[in-house]
């Protein structure tokens, strides 16, 4: 029996069923196994966002994260004690000329790389908004996101932000699986 | 030669060259965001349930190469282009970087998508990604205003 799928299982649905290996594997079929919509974007990706953290570093000595740039716009807009701490006043200027960067370069695939297409998420709004909120709230908590602590964190080699990697990769897989058998996306 | 800017924790950062810098590196940030279709959730809710390994080959290769560029360049050079010191991300191991990260997993696997992310996919014209960027902005407000001491 056809079990019911969300719409963006169809991204997956080029993948080749699962065959016990007669011999060994070859390394094609891994790669088609474990990226069935191709590697090669997220290597040229990846690379280009070590890039940027990098030369972020190399120009400036600053560390690129992008979750505390959301604290610090809120020092521009609040009086309260928390947002006007130095670590947010002080590097809020180049926070938003570096989050300004991250929508030109992204504007920039589209129109050259991307050939001008660009996908529009069909995930229901409630979750981005919901999901949005908590990211916010954790993010802040933990001091780091996936760019603070999953880049610069592992970049500069501390244990605690390996350890914050390990722990929001598992909540995150558990709470997808959760949501999808829920009937959410 | 004029003293360069400096960057350093608790002066503030008005230099015009460092905020092109910055700019500058947050393009590229959000080239390669958008080149790795990480600006879009239905990918990355797609490695979340374990149909596709993209994001840890993304993560893996944005921090090599960042490891490489964090470990190498503050041992060849005695500071950076336009600073005075390198920084250093500021982790802590206490409860506070453990939970918080253990919530954030949360709110990450419900939306798939992370604060990077919602900035640059408003460029890449993923216009929903804002509904994103205003429940982040909540979020940090809500944690700053009642959960933290300054």
């Amino acid at each position: 029996m056809a079990r019911l799928q969300p719409s963006w299982c169809n991204l997956f649905s080029n993948r080749e069923p699962f065959e016990e290996p007669e011999n060994v594997a070859s390394v094609m079929t891994i790669l088609s196994h474990l990226f069935p919509l191709g590697w090669k974007h997220y290597l040229e990706g990846g690379v280009t966002i070590g890039l940027g953290v990098t030369l972020l570093f190399a120009l400036t000595g600053l560390v690129g994260g992008v979750s505390s740039t959301y604290s610090a716009v809120w020092s521009f807009f609040t009086s309260f004690p928390f947002f006007r701490q130095e670590r947010f006043v002080a590097t809020r200027l180049w926070r938003m000329a570096y989050a300004m960067g991250l929508i030109l370069g992204a504007a920039l695939f589209v129109m050259t790389l991307g050939h001008g297409h660009f996908e529009i998420t069909a995930v229901p709004w409630w979750q981005l908004l919901v999901g949005g909120v908590i990211v916010g709230f954790g993010a802040r908590m933990a001091n780091g996101c996936t760019s603070g602590h999953g880049i610069c964190g592992l970049a500069s080699l501390q244990l605690p932000s390996l350890l914050a990697v390990l722990t929001f990769l598992a909540t995150a897989i558990l709470t997808a699986h959760a949501v999808h058998a829920l009937g959410g996306f | 030669m004029a003293m360069p800017p400096s960057t350093d924790p608790g002066e503030r950062v008005t230099s015009p060259v460092i905020l092109a810098c910055a700019l500058l590196a947050g393009g590229l940030f959000g080239f390669g965001l958008t080149w790795s279709t990480m600006v879009r959730p239905e990918i990355v809710l797609g490695f979340l349930m374990l149909h596709d390994m993209g994001l840890l080959l993304v993560l893996g290769s944005a921090a090599g190469v960042s490891l490489l560029g964090f470990q190498l360049i503050p041992r060849l050079f005695s500071r950076p282009l336009f600073g005075r010191t390198f920084a250093e991300h500021p982790s802590v191991l206490n409860r506070r970087t453990i939970v918080g990260s253990a919530i954030f997993g949360i709110g990450w696997g419900l939306c798939g998508v992370c604060p990077g992310p919602a900035i640059a996919g408003l460029g890449a014209g993923n216009w929903p990604l804002v509904i994103v960027v205003l429940g982040i902005l909540t979020g940090a407000w809500v944690e700053g205003r009642f959960f933290n001491q300054p």
